[in-house]
């Protein structure tokens, strides 16, 4: 019997809940290592586990995987979460390479001194509505489709499902002027696997707080 | 017919050079619309071409694909460049992810002025200390001639085009690396990778002061990186600047 993936990685969201999310919503049980001291992360380097001395690191299917979006891309494929050719890949790839970028946007804003946060926070808010969610909108009006890619549920659609419910924590408003992601929103949520990430007891992770934000950079020293 | 790849850039190395190397190095012939102005980098936001607002961008097979990352696993799948399964697969993108961390903090390296020297000192320690250490053992272990499943790959390529990058900085970076001296030597023979390293071909010079210029006034970045970002790349898989400008 194959066993779990074991994430490592801090106890909050970063570059390791896109990850999280890709896992819940297949269906495979995971199980989490917590890095809480500089040590556990330098003995993980030590004992060569970080091809880069990098996390997130997945253990999976007999590899230390890290690279978050190698890692993504694995998870997708494996799953058929990454369209059924070259080109609906290409569009996943697209659409997914937007909403990392805006969730680093995100997370990163977390990491500024505590007087620039919100400024910095509502910058990034506004990027979200006038770059992204336009342009996500705007492909589900022009294919009237329920899902991004293919008429058929992909990694595209949940990492777009976890960037809405995160800017939305800023800002609950954001989806007003996006009817289409507004049902988007809720169509998606609703799906077993989501809903089920969504409730209290899953393994999802709260946004970044303060005990977060110092224990990576205690842990990664910056 | 199909009609051949289009790409949409400045006339500059940036993001766009590594797309030119994989099409190089698959054989395929593109055409390659090379901007100056704001204008025609405006034209191309307003006429809705850019998803993101953003270049690169490559017409090809009737899309309009943008994200770098995105064209290149389209053209490294598509060109067998990209392993024989996913297991080969992610070991490229591993490798690939590993090697654009470096990549890019020397593709901003112009822009870190005044703290140029410093950056470059910078650059030169993390990629002998961390990053083509990890390479140079990849070879060893297997012994064999490419990075991946014994067969060339899209992760050949950049390596390769990474490691000239790194001795524009430093001639001599790969003293301490006989596997890498190698592998330099054995992807140059290349027939396609020989033909792009003449004079004539699609490759771009580094950035000299005249073409900072041309990026400077087409993508409307003023400001120097500051210098406190270019120590995050050991953090994030990208370094943090990267979206204050649009390339």
């Amino acid at each position: 019997m194959a066993s779990k993936p074991i994430l490592h990685y801090v106890n909050g969201r970063g570059r390791m809940e896109s990850i999280r999310w890709l896992l819940a919503v297949a269906g495979v049980e995971f199980e989490e290592v917590f890095l809480e001291t500089r040590e556990q992360y330098l003995k993980l380097q030590e004992d060569g586990y970080l091809l880069f001395h990098q996390v997130p690191l997945v253990e999976i299917d007999g590899m230390k995987l890290t690279q978050t979006r190698a890692i993504l891309s694995y998870l997708a494929a494996k799953y058929n979460l990454y369209g059924k050719d070259l080109k609906e890949t290409a569009l996943i790839n697209m659409y997914t390479d937007g909403t990392l970028d805006l969730m680093l946007l995100i997370a990163l804003s977390y990491f500024k001194p505590a007087e620039q946060r919100e400024k910095e926070i509502e910058l990034v808010v506004e990027k979200a509505k006038s770059q992204y969610f336009t342009v996500f909108e705007k492909i589900l009006k022009n294919h009237g489709q329920d899902f991004l890619v293919g008429n058929k549920f992909s990694w595209a659609d949940i990492q777009l499902l976890e960037v809405i419910l995160m800017i939305e924590e800023s800002c609950p408003t954001a989806l007003s002027n996006f009817p289409l992601l507004q049902a988007f929103k809720t169509r998606i949520s609703n799906i077993p696997n989501i809903k089920k990430f969504l409730q209290p007891g899953s393994q999802r992770k709260p946004p970044p707080d303060d005990h977060y934000v110092a224990t990576v950079k205690e842990i990664l020293q910056f | 017919m199909a009609a051949k790849p289009k790409l949409y850039y400045f006339d500059g190395r940036g993001r766009m050079e590594s797309v030119r190397w994989l099409l190089a190095a698959a054989g395929v012939e593109y055409e390659e619309q090379l901007f100056e102005t704001a204008e025609e980098f405006e034209n191309l936001i307003k006429g809705g071409k850019l998803m993101y607002q953003r270049v690169p961008m490559v017409e090809i097979d009737g899309m309009k694909m943008v994200e770098t990352r995105a064209i290149l696993r389209y053209i490294a799948a598509k060109y067998n460049l990209y392993g024989k399964d996913l297991k080969e697969q992610v070991l490229i993108d591993m490798y690939v992810e590993g090697m654009r961390d470096l990549y890019d903090i020397i593709m901003f390296l112009p822009l870190s002025f005044p703290e140029e020297k410093e950056n470059l000192r910078y650059i030169l320690e993390k990629a002998t200390d961390r990053f083509l250490p990890v390479y140079e053992k990849v070879l060893k272990d297997h012994g064999k001639n490419y990075l991946v499943g014994n067969q060339l790959s899209w992760a050949d390529i950049h390596l390769f085009e990474l490691i000239l990058m790194i001795e524009e900085c430093k001639s001599d970076v790969l003293l301490t690396f006989p596997k890498l001296q190698e592998f330099k030597v054995r992807v140059s023979k290349l027939p396609r990778i020989q033909k792009f390293l003449q004079p004539g071909s699609q490759r771009k010079p580094p950035m000299d002061a005249a073409g900072l210029e041309v990026a400077k006034n087409i993508f409307k970045f003023s400001k120097a990186i500051p210098k406190d970002t270019y120590k995050l790349v050991n953090v994030w898989d990208k370094p943090v600047f990267i979206d204050k400008v649009n390339v």
